[in-house]
């Protein structure tokens, strides 16, 4: 493609059109530039047998909580490191870093979301070894981290019983993008009116192929399911 | 407020592709279902464009409406509710054969269609 005119001509000996007034045809996806750097992420990714997880939900659904425990129930048998966003501190990396994984943190300032720029960044610092899982926690936010690819091989979505059934119909963009939904905190199910039924329809409504999930990172009930599912997707090493 | 950081992703777009070339008007499609609010959009272009190129180029928009295909009947249909331009409620993409499992074929739209040299 001429990268002037946009053009599919790869050799051509047009004028391009810089004359005043002229409309120059871009046809250009807005993201071009973040979808660009996240296919390398995903090759570099690729090419070194690592796992990424992007890890979305709204703040407070228990994300840092359920990458703890996972990594206290997966010590030793699968290698789990954690790229952290927030906007500001370094608790949540703290945090992860005490349960024994290792950890980036990002803040992003003003930024309500990750994009594949700083994923990029942090994967290098990061270096995981082959066969290992990356957990991508995004900032805690249902609407803008759904638009930014970073290159991840799977999108996972926490919703906590807390946070009400309706969840999927209020965020479709996000559950829509969603690979695996899991629904957290169900220890505390007694204690609101959250209907797993009707979630589970809901997000079937926006997102068919997407796999719901229930657990409790407090009582550990369904985190085998989580793991199960987390190790299954880590790529076969390479021979 | 992902507009702005979408309004800056567009001044990159541009100023990559034509380079050095001032800019007078840009053109986007915006779908209904791409989760940027077109308004948003335009608030955070003046902001974004401020001190490159594309300062001062007006920006039109036009809002694709929605059109799904579903994968279990194969017909292909416009959601109830889904206007097109200027449509905020986004509309849930069921099929009237009842099934979910469908896919967009219009609506996602993010794109640059064309710009003006100034």
């Amino acid at each position: 493609m001429c990268a002037t005119c946009g053009c599919t001509v790869d050799e051509h000996d047009h004028e391009h059109p810089h004359d005043d007034g002229r409309t120059v045809t871009l046809q250009q996806k807005i993201l071009a530039k973040n979808d660009d750097l996240a296919q390398r992420n995903r090759e570099w990714l690729r090419e070194r047998g690592v796992l990424a997880i992007n890890l979305m939900s709204s703040p407070g659904s228990g994300k840092t909580t359920l990458l703890e425990r996972t990594s206290e129930d997966l010590a030793g048998k699968l290698a789990l490191s954690v790229i952290e966003g927030d906007q500001e501190t370094d608790l949540d990396a703290d945090r992860i870093r005490s349960a024994g994984c290792e950890v980036v943190q990002i803040n992003t300032g003003a930024g309500c979301h990750l994009d594949a720029a700083m994923v990029a960044r942090a994967l290098r610092t990061l270096d995981p070894p082959a066969g290992s899982a990356v957990v991508i926690e995004n900032v805690g936010n249902l609407v803008c981290p759904a638009l930014f690819d970073l290159g991840e091989t799977a999108r996972v979505v926490l919703a906590s019983v807390t946070e009400g059934t309706d969840k999927p119909l209020k965020y479709p963009q996000m559950f829509r993008s969603a690979d695996l939904v899991v629904i957290t905190k169900t220890d505390l199910g007694p204690y609101v009116n959250f209907d797993p039924a009707r979630f589970g329809e809901y997000v079937g409504q926006v997102s068919p192929r997407a796999i719901t999930i229930s657990l409790s990172a407090v009582t550990g009930s369904g985190m085998a399911s989580w793991s199960g599912w987390l190790a299954g997707m880590v790529p076969a090493p390479a021979h | 407020m992902h507009e702005l950081a979408i309004a800056e992703g567009l001044v990159d777009a541009v100023t990559e592709r034509l380079p050095g070339t001032k800019i007078s008007e840009v053109r986007l499609e915006i779908g209904a279902l791409s989760g940027v609010v077109a308004d948003s959009l335009r608030f955070c272009f003046d902001l974004a464009t401020e001190g490159t190129e594309l300062e001062g180029a007006s920006l039109q928009i036009t809002e694709p409406g929605i059109q799904v295909e579903c994968r279990t009947c194969g017909g292909t249909f416009v959601p109830d509710g889904a206007g097109g331009s200027g449509a905020r409620g986004v509309p849930i993409l069921l099929c009237p054969c009842g099934s979910a499992d469908v896919k967009v074929l219009s609506g996602q739209q993010l794109t640059i269609t064309s710009v003006k040299v100034a």
